[in-house]
């Protein structure tokens, strides 16, 4: 399983990155940390005429926390997350997340920025990034834009980004004090792709009832998703056994995974179900 | 394309097709066969190497990424002399059987016990499940690395005294 | 044994693991040539079609491609991968070609081979070749097989390779007047060995000499040699195949496979060396598969529960082509499904059906995980149904050490009469319970404790070993006084070298420093091997030395005895570093002769050693999640004489957590156009090390075989054969308030969410 052959570029500035991914009609690719391109390489599932190398590029790296929230460069590396005490507070969804990406040595590597390109739907970075509403910064040849979580990702394996455009950075919106959250996953084995997970936040009103929820979930659809009706169930509710139950219920309810060599599709159904639920017990604990 | 980058504390320069993994670049262009090469595609951790105090899987890194790095791999874990105290470790506690995964636990282990020579079982096993063993059922691979933390936090009290310490 | 006896039966350290744990072993991959070609095969995507054409021009126009080959190029008859265990010749016609001539038959069969400078460039010249392929309705399990609308050897009538019979007693008599009666299906799916390092091979030619090396033999270098030798037209002799460090072998590595005529054969083609390593990809579906087999099986039993007799069916999917080994799993379904019980009649067929898939081969315990699961299983079901506790149910019924030898059912045709030869099985069974806290674990049977179901399971083993005819040893006295010994037997991994030099060491009477080495691994350091199969290699290949210390020391007092001009009776050996004759006249054995005195020595047996033991498993299941926590798992093994019970022991953890990898997760899925769906480890999963974390293995050395000078029994099986049959009882016993009867492996979380679907039963 040698790679193809491909040129190979490391820019030393964004704008040069840019130019080179506008250079060969879409058949250029960017790498970051290359955990999911190099095996896509390695089966010859992807075959691009030139790799461009992000690693120079100074505009990518770093976690800045402000009140604005929590922006993750594109080079941030999942073991970065996992050293930042500050995510304790800043973010814990999103640390609670991270702890489930894959093993030790890819945690070593793998980017924040690969994550989201590479948009797999069992993967927990795009399910975080849809379940708090994130922003994905991008660069292109054509400028900057911002694009939205939720329209960023079009399906397996798919996103909104255009050929030459580069992934800057991800922003999450702040995280008040006092939100209750829960993460939940399934996996086969331990940093194995998510069977299912859900990720769950709301801000209980003074009388204890939730508003502003918000459920995710991965692994059983062709993209991460929002559970829209789970979360109009929970708004103006206690998060109490009962509430939980039919929560459940309807986020079995909700989606429609397919039969895979890893699962049957009743079975990923209930699964989401299961998910919720405990996500959502974590959250009322 | 030509490369530059320290393996095992030596620079070494290397003519490389951008599409050379690291892992072959060491196995094939350096001869250092120590580090195998199990699946290709970054499942089973045979492949290894430690880059800029990392473990990292070689076969997810093409070579021309590694240029400036500091680069370790078994073989450059122990001297003709002895064993490290780790590969002791190992050998005591019978965590290998046919070698081909263990060049790969012992870098990983020696990655993880470098930064944290206080982990706990669970942890180990949390960092060992990338690597694939198909002969020992990993327990005593990870009875290996536990029994060899103390050795660990020995040196890291030494480079403590000598005015060191990680940074 | 000789009474000075200290090194076999003590923990000694590896001497395999000084180069292994610096990075100095040397694997196939690691050797190079300067100037050797790379190879690189293309394989069919195509489970089953008529070939049209295959276009290689384009191939063989890329810069850096020295030569394409496909059948054209290998002559007028494409060679066969040859039947080496059961070589009947119901099987001949269903040989696999080395490389496809005029049918594709699964995914994954190699259709040509490239040279080229580096693999990399060879496998971009596979993406140049064009294939052509009429494609024909794939067979892609047993039922399509039988059902016969499509062939895969058209002139042979039938997808049915052949049946084989395991009779004892009279089953119909039996069952006629039984007052119990169950019939029962079970299933266990397709999976494999895969050893951690994927195959390789590097075949020099030397055209001036006419000979051949090839490097990455592995398991069975003699057979391999003399199937290319008459493949290749040429004398044994001009072969030598060398066994580098082989990363596990599990059955699977070693036999002989289409590659090991190709590489070769593309050697001599192109003058050059050639070097191919297979790919994990590759090796998902080109190295041998196991454990596709099914049973509908009745049992017997009288209302005490002592079972009467044993009979049915058994399906295994052997894949597209018979090829080596491939008859011995599912002749072990047959002969194996009674295990260590005493079950007076059985009549069971199994019938060998070809599909669309890759063919199958042995993998540790082949044919006995499969019974074990089906046996075990139909067990509990029957003892629950007796109204009698299922330990009881199995005391009344394991061979007990009074009966020994006890014969087991005769298998035709291959007419294969057996025995158990040694043992007590009902002290393993009491041991297993007893170290698991079985009667103090009870209680938490069907427990829902945190929202988790406990269960227990427990099942029982054999595990033959020793497969004869004969292995051969040389031991040398070095002239500096040390010893080297060279063996027929083949190192995969199990720390062969360590066993022998103890073995060796004790024969001779010396510390095991004294052994230099010992060398296996060419067909050039003895005249004849056999290799590493079915549990064999101690016990033959130790035995072997034993005969080679014997004869040597006899070499060694003659010739002290013609130094000293005295007779060799009269000459006695100390320490094995000085020859003492009469009136205290004694010579050093360094420098007794200016060349290493030699001697070989073989072992011939034709029985087999029994292994045997008992298994234990305390699980917590998470109904919602399919979840099955192992929280203990106890075996026992009495392996009988123990060389090493480090090793002994290692090998027990070891192969109960590729057991558990069979029970719990790994499957080779196809869909129905034959398709492999599972080509990656990212699919196709084995157990981490975060999966089994509490395991542990007792081996016992109670009852030595009585077959062989060493007393030794086969080893490293025992863990993997009871595995799945013991966890699907214990998540049966957790989920039995569902009435959770699991009668298929793998235990997915679908399944056994499955099985918690049925919502409390009520007895």
């Amino acid at each position: 399983m040698k790679l193809p052959p491909f040129d190979y570029a490391c820019p030393a500035t964004l704008p040069d990155a840019v130019q080179l991914l506008a250079s060969r009609d879409g058949d250029a690719k960017a790498i970051a940390g290359g955990q999911s391109l190099m095996p896509m390489l390695a089966f010859r599932l992807a075959q691009p005429s030139l790799l461009v190398d992000l690693r120079k590029l100074a505009e990518l790296r770093g976690i800045r926390i402000s009140e604005q929230g929590v922006a993750l460069g594109a080079m941030v590396r999942w073991r970065d997350i996992e050293d930042d005490a500050r995510l304790e507070r800043a973010h814990p969804l999103l640390k609670a997340a991270v702890a489930h990406v894959a093993h030790y040595q890819i945690r070593n590597r793998g980017t924040v920025g690969g994550s989201l390109a590479h948009a797999d739907p069992a993967a927990e970075l795009p399910g975080i990034a849809i379940t708090c509403d994130a922003e994905i910064a991008v660069v292109g040849k054509s400028g900057a834009r911002v694009i939205q979580a939720a329209d960023f990702f079009q399906g397996a394996l798919t996103t909104a980004l255009a050929p030459d455009e580069i992934i800057v950075e991800v922003r999450l919106p702040p995280w008040p004090v006092g939100r209750r959250w829960g993460f939940e996953e399934f996996a086969r084995r331990r940093g194995d792709f998510a069977m299912a997970a859900a990720a769950v936040f709301y801000d209980p009103d003074a009388g204890a009832k939730a508003r502003n929820a918000h459920v995710g979930v991965i692994g059983v659809g062709d993209r991460p998703l929002r559970l829209g009706a789970v979360e109009e169930l929970i708004n103006g509710r206690p998060v109490d056994d009962a509430t939980i139950a039919q929560a459940e219920a309807a986020a079995s309810a909700a989606v429609d995974p397919q039969d895979d060599i890893h699962a049957s599709a009743a079975y990923r159904r209930a699964l989401t179900g299961t998910m919720v639920e405990r996500a959502l017990r974590r959250a009322a604990a | 394309m030509s490369v530059q980058f320290r393996v095992n504390g030596k620079e070494v320069e290397v003519e490389v097709e951008p599409r050379l993994t690291l892992a072959d670049c060491l196995r094939h262009q350096l001869r250092l066969t120590g580090t195998h090469v199990g699946c290709e595609h970054g499942v089973c951790g045979a492949c290894t190497v430690i880059v800029d105090g990392a473990a990292v899987r070689s076969c997810l890194i093409l070579a021309v990424q590694a240029e400036g790095a500091e680069i370790v791999t078994v073989e450059g874990l122990s001297d003709d002399a002895e064993l490290t105290p780790l590969q002791k470790s190992f050998r005591k506690h019978h965590a290998l059987q046919c070698g081909f995964c263990t060049p790969g636990m012992i870098t990983t282990a020696h990655a993880l016990l470098s930064e944290e020579p206080d982990c706990d079982a669970a942890r180990v096993r949390e960092v060992l499940s990338g690597n694939l063993c198909r002969c020992t059922g990993y327990i005593p691979i990870v009875e290996a690395v536990l029994d060899a933390r103390a050795a660990y936090r020995d040196k890291e009290r030494a480079s403590d005294r000598a005015g060191g310490g990680r940074s | 044994m000789r009474t000075v006896n200290s090194l076999v039966g003590s923990p000694v350290e590896r001497v395999e693991d000084l180069r292994f744990l610096r990075g100095r072993g040397q694997y196939v991959d690691d050797v190079a040539r300067p100037d050797m070609l790379h190879a690189a095969i293309l394989r069919s995507s195509v489970a089953h079609g008529h070939i049209r054409a295959i276009d290689v021009a384009a191939a063989r126009r890329l810069p850096g491609v020295h030569s394409v080959i496909t059948a054209r190029e290998i002559g007028e008859r494409v060679p066969r991968v040859p039947m080496r265990l059961q070589p009947l010749p119901d099987f001949e016609p269903f040989g696999q070609p080395v490389i496809a001539e005029t049918k594709v038959r699964y995914v994954g069969e190699a259709l040509a081979v490239v040279l080229a400078d580096t693999a990399g460039i060879a496998e971009d010249a596979l993406g140049l070749i064009e294939v052509d392929i009429e494609p024909l309705p794939a067979v892609p399990d047993r039922h399509a097989s039988a059902q016969g609308a499509s062939l895969l050897f058209e002139e042979q009538g039938s997808n049915l390779a052949i049946k084989f019979h395991a009779v004892r007693g009279d089953a119909a008599a039996a069952f006629k007047d039984a007052p119990y009666v169950r019939r029962e299906r079970f299933r266990t799916q397709r999976h494999m060995a895969l050893p951690m390092e994927p195959r390789g091979l590097l075949a020099e030619w030397d055209a001036a000499r006419g000979r051949l090396t090839i490097s990455g033999g592995a398991k069975v270098l003699f057979f391999n040699r003399r199937t290319l030798a008459k493949q290749m037209d040429l004398p044994e002799s001009a072969i030598e195949i060398v066994e580098n460090d082989v990363g596990g072998g599990f059955g699977a590595r070693g036999e002989f496979y289409p590659e090991d005529f190709l590489i070769p054969f593309a050697a001599r083609h192109a003058g050059r060396p050639v070097k191919w390593t297979e790919d994990r990809r590759e090796h998902l579906m080109c190295m041998n598969h196991a454990r596709e087999a099914e049973c509908d099986v009745e049992i017997a039993c009288a209302r005490d529960g002592t079972i009467l007799g044993l009979r049915g069916h058994a399906y295994v999917d052997v894949g597209a082509y018979m090829r080596t080994n491939g008859a011995v799993g599912a002749r072990n379904v047959a002969q194996f499904m009674s295990g260590p019980y005493r079950i007076p009649n059985i009549d069971i067929d199994v019938a060998l059906l070809l599909t669309n898939k890759t063919p199958v081969g042995t993998y540790r315990g082949p044919g006995r995980f499969e019974t074990d699961f089906f046996r075990e299983r139909f067990f509990d079901m029957v003892a629950q149904d007796l109204g009698l506790d299922r330990v009881e149910f199995r005391r009344r019924n394991l061979v007990s050490h009074a009966e020994m030898p006890y014969a087991i059912a005769t298998i035709t045709p291959y007419e294969s009469k057996d025995e158990l030869d040694s043992g007590d099985y009902h002290a393993t069974l009491a041991r297993c319970l007893d170290e698991i806290g079985w009667s103090a674990k009870s209680k938490l049977a069907g427990k829902l404790i945190d929202g988790r179901y406990h269960g227990l399971g427990v099942g029982c083993f054999i595990e033959g070993g020793a497969a004869g005819p004969k292995e051969s040893a040389r031991i040398a006295l070095e002239p500096d006084g040390s010893y080297s010994v060279y063996v027929g037997s083949s190192a995969i991994g199990q720390g062969l070298e360590t066993a022998f030099a103890q073995i060796a060491a004790d024969a001779l009477e010396v510390a095991i420093d004294r052994i230099r080495g010992v060398f296996h691994g060419t067909t050039s350091y003895v005249s004849d091997g056999y290799g590493a199969y079915h549990s064999r290699s101690v016990v033959m290949g130790g035995s072997a030395i034993l005969d080679a210390a014997e004869k040597l020391r006899a070499a060694l007092r003659a010739a002290a005895a013609d130094r000293l001009g005295c007779a060799a009776s009269e000459i006695e050996i100390v320490e094995g570093v000085k020859a003492v004759g009469p009136r205290g006249k004694s010579i050093a054995l360094a420098g007794l002769a200016r060349e290493a005195i030699a001697a070989e020595g073989a072992f011939l047996n034709k029985k087999h050693t029994y292994t045997y033991g008992a298994h234990a498993a305390h699980v917590a299941v998470d109904p919602k999640l399919g979840h099955v926590e192992l929280i203990d798992y106890v075996v026992i093994e009495d392996c009988g004489r123990i060389i090493n019970p480090r090793t002994v022991h290692g090998q027990a953890v070891g192969s109960v957590v590729q057991g558990l990898g069979g029970a719990m997760m790994e499957h080779l899925v196809y869909d129905q156009d034959g398709q492999l769906l599972t080509g990656s480890l990212a699919d196709y999963l084995i157990p981490t090390a975060s999966d089994f974390p509490n395991i542990r293995a007792i081996v016992l050395e109670n009852y030595p075989s009585p077959i062989n000078p060493l007393g030794a029994k086969g080893a490293g099986e025992g863990g993997i054969i009871a595995a799945g049959g013991v966890m699907a009882n214990a998540v049966a016993d957790a989920l039995r308030t569902f009435g959770a009867q699991p009668r298929e492996l793998p235990l997915t979380p679908t399944r056994v969410w499955e099985l918690a679907q049925a919502g409390p039963h009520k007895a």
